[in-house]
């Protein structure tokens, strides 16, 4: 009798819900690899910059020797320490995203919709866009404080023109560092917008302005909506890694002593003071920062599906 | 649904398109055309594609420019404005609708933009008029391409445009929602009074709906007038292949008189009035309707006002319903192709008979131009 009750309760009442738990397990198995990996190189790097963040000096005196403990001040210590780096990493972030969405989203959409017509166009400007990745980085930014080195003939010519004083220079001020982190990050922003305003309708447009839309209405409200993931992810893939950025603001590039910003901290701190603790704090500061941003703005566009 | 409609009447102006001609890189599309469209007309665009007709419309639109001529809207010189100035909707053949803006904003987008009082209340009463008032808050990827196509229709409508511009809005519908929109559509242009301007390669479409037809070929109108004249009367070969069904007969003009003129296709005479021909003399093409013509399976005796041909062998015969289709095979003739409708038993005759074709004198038709191989030839075009 008990074997018929449960042959019943078993075979009708769980047979309905058998498959998606079946279902549920394949899913788990094929995701493990990559949940192995995240665990492994994501997860336990992150817990162990946390840790270190709370860590105190072990008080042997010696330099870079820290012990296990709790010190949530080590974060507060950080921001009243490192307030000037920690607003220039966000305001150049931000000024050098928005510069780079500026200048990228004509580009994008004269090589998306105007050049849509004439396909070798479309490539060859696309391939520009992408050419200076052919060369490093580190390259591309140095040949940038060459043609702005104090000596240029560029500068010199500013100073002749007085927008420039004749005591005053471009390295080493914010100005270049945000020209050099725009500069750089530039393909990032034009590439998703060029993927996006490739796929835009052109009917689209022509509706808005048999509509009575003047073109400039036109892009505002049919344009830019539509494109607007692309301004999204291509803002985001921009803004993350300018936050982060020390190349560019260091003193050896295009930046000085007023105008670093969170990366060379943590740099310094890490690699020649040794103070594992305060640059910890700080990496950890900038990824919650940046997290809480990107989050909030995600929500702001209504697109938080789109991440 | 009533006052709205009320609103339109009288608002239709009469479109006029002087010299236009336009080139693309590579060649004309337009050459030459002249054209004028009476105030509340619902006229047609007829043509195959690359004729130029959706071509002319955009020109209207205002999304090319002509790189000749004048257009004029009520008479006003619209040629150098642009699309947004002009006092003309248009109803997309892809719709074309915003997909980031719900159904009823869709609608409103037109009003909003002219700045007109109450732009929501109006285009809810737009979208009462297509009967799809229950689904303003939906977004267009929601709705059935008939919906959409309504939708489109209403975003066009509700500002009450001098001219609609209809760009194949039914080529993307199945042939049932085809035939139910093209009278809806019919009743609302009755109803609302504007002037339509509809660009179709459907020949049934254009004859059903509209008011006056224009057939289009490379860029240039072969023929205009009311879908029965144009039926009753091509005046080109390409009018009779295009428009229904035609067979034609090519030969020397052997007789004329005042009243008609006869051919001499291979021994048989054909004759058509002289009234309802292009050209009198020399070599011509007569033509008739397939269903105009019948044949008899005994030879009948000649008389006066019937053209009679054969004999001839029935080679094919195509069941569409209503009526079989009959190929003749006539020596010397080519093959010709009569309707006979199913009313007794079917088939009338059976394939490989013997059989004359007749047709009265009056339903014969003399076209200005050639086919093109010159031969007597039956052409069906779908």
């Amino acid at each position: 009798m008990a074997f018929a009750a449960f042959g019943h309760g078993g075979g009708g009442g769980s047979a309905p819900s058998a498959a998606p738990t079946k279902k549920s397990k394949v899913a788990l198995f094929l995701l493990l690899p990559g949940l192995t990996y995240l665990g492994l190189f994501f997860m336990t790097p992150l817990v162990s910059l946390i840790i270190t963040s709370l860590q105190v000096p072990d008080g042997s005196g010696m330099m870079g020797s820290y012990t296990y403990g709790f010190a949530i001040e080590n974060y507060a210590k950080v921001v009243v320490d490192f307030w000037p780096q920690i607003s220039h990493s966000f305001v150049y972030a931000f000024i050098a995203t928005l510069a780079a969405l500026l200048i990228s989203y004509p580009l994008a959409y004269f090589i998306g919709v105007k050049a849509r017509r004439f396909p070798l166009i479309q490539g060859l400007m696309l391939t520009l866009v992408i050419a200076p990745f052919f060369i490093s980085f580190l390259l591309r930014t140095f040949a940038w404080k060459q043609i702005f080195s104090n000596e240029s003939a560029a500068v010199h010519f500013l100073q002749d023109v007085g927008i420039l004083g004749m005591n005053d220079y471009l390295v080493g001020t914010p100005f270049m560092v945000i020209f050099g982190l725009t500069y750089n990050f530039i393909p990032f922003m034009t590439l998703p917008l060029y993927s996006i305003l490739e796929r835009l309708d052109i009917r689209l447009l022509e509706a808005g302005a048999d509509l009575y839309a003047t073109p400039a209405t036109t892009f505002r409200k049919v344009t830019l909506p539509l494109t607007a993931p692309g301004i999204i992810s291509g803002t985001l893939l921009t803004f993350i890694p300018i936050a982060g950025d020390y190349v560019n603001a260091s003193g050896d590039f295009l930046g000085g002593t007023k105008t670093a910003m969170i990366g060379n901290v943590v740099e310094s701190r890490f690699l020649v003071l040794n103070d594992y603790p305060t640059a910890s704090a700080l990496s950890v500061l900038l990824m919650g920062v940046i997290l809480l941003l990107v989050g909030f703005y995600a929500k702001r566009s209504g697109t938080a599906d789109l991440l | 649904m009533a006052r709205l409609a009320q609103e339109f009447i009288a608002r239709g102006a009469d479109l006029e398109l002087v010299g236009i001609r336009k080139e693309f890189p590579g060649f004309t599309a337009i050459e030459n055309l002249d054209l004028h469209i009476p105030a509340g007309e619902f006229f047609a665009l007829l043509g195959p594609s690359g004729c130029g007709k959706t071509t002319t419309l955009r020109l209207v639109a205002g999304l090319d420019e002509p790189t000749k001529g004048k257009i004029l809207i009520g008479g006003k010189d619209v040629t150098a404005t642009k699309p947004h100035q002009r006092q003309v909707n248009t109803v997309f053949q892809s719709y074309a609708l915003f997909p980031h803006m719900s159904v009823l904003e869709n609608v409103a987008f037109g009003l909003k933009q002219r700045k007109i009082e109450d732009p929501m209340t109006k285009a809810v009463a737009a979208l009462e008029l297509v009967e799809l008032g229950h689904l303003a808050q939906r977004r267009p990827q929601q709705l059935s391409g008939g919906q959409q196509q309504r939708v489109a229709l209403a975003r066009a409508l509700v500002n009450r445009p001098s001219l609609l511009l209809l760009d194949e809005p039914l080529g993307a519908l199945d042939l049932k929602l085809r035939r139910q929109m093209q009278i809806e559509l019919k009743a609302i242009q009755m109803e609302v009074g504007l002037t339509f301007l509809h660009v179709t390669h459907d020949q049934e479409e254009a004859m059903d709906m509209a008011d006056t037809v224009a057939v289009m070929n490379k860029g240039r109108i072969e023929q205009m007038g009311a879908p029965e004249k144009l039926y009753d009367r091509p005046h080109t070969v390409f009018v009779s292949k295009f428009l229904g069904q035609s067979n034609l007969f090519v030969g020397e003009v052997a007789e004329s008189n005042a009243s008609s003129i006869s051919i001499n296709v291979a021994g048989n005479k054909i004759t058509v009035p002289t009234d309802r021909a292009e050209k009198h003399t020399g070599t011509i093409a007569v033509g008739v309707r397939p269903e105009k013509a019948n044949f008899h399976e005994t030879e009948p005796t000649a008389q006066a006002g019937l053209n009679l041909i054969g004999p001839g062998e029935i080679i094919d015969i195509r069941f569409t319903g209503v009526s079989n289709q009959y190929l003749i095979e006539i020596p010397g003739v080519g093959n010709v192709t009569v309707f006979a409708q199913n009313v007794g038993k079917s088939p009338v005759t059976e394939l490989g008979a013997n059989v004359w074709v007749s047709w009265k004198v009056e339903h014969s038709f003399g076209l200005s131009d050639l086919p093109e191989n010159s031969a007597t030839e039956s052409i069906s075009v779908i």
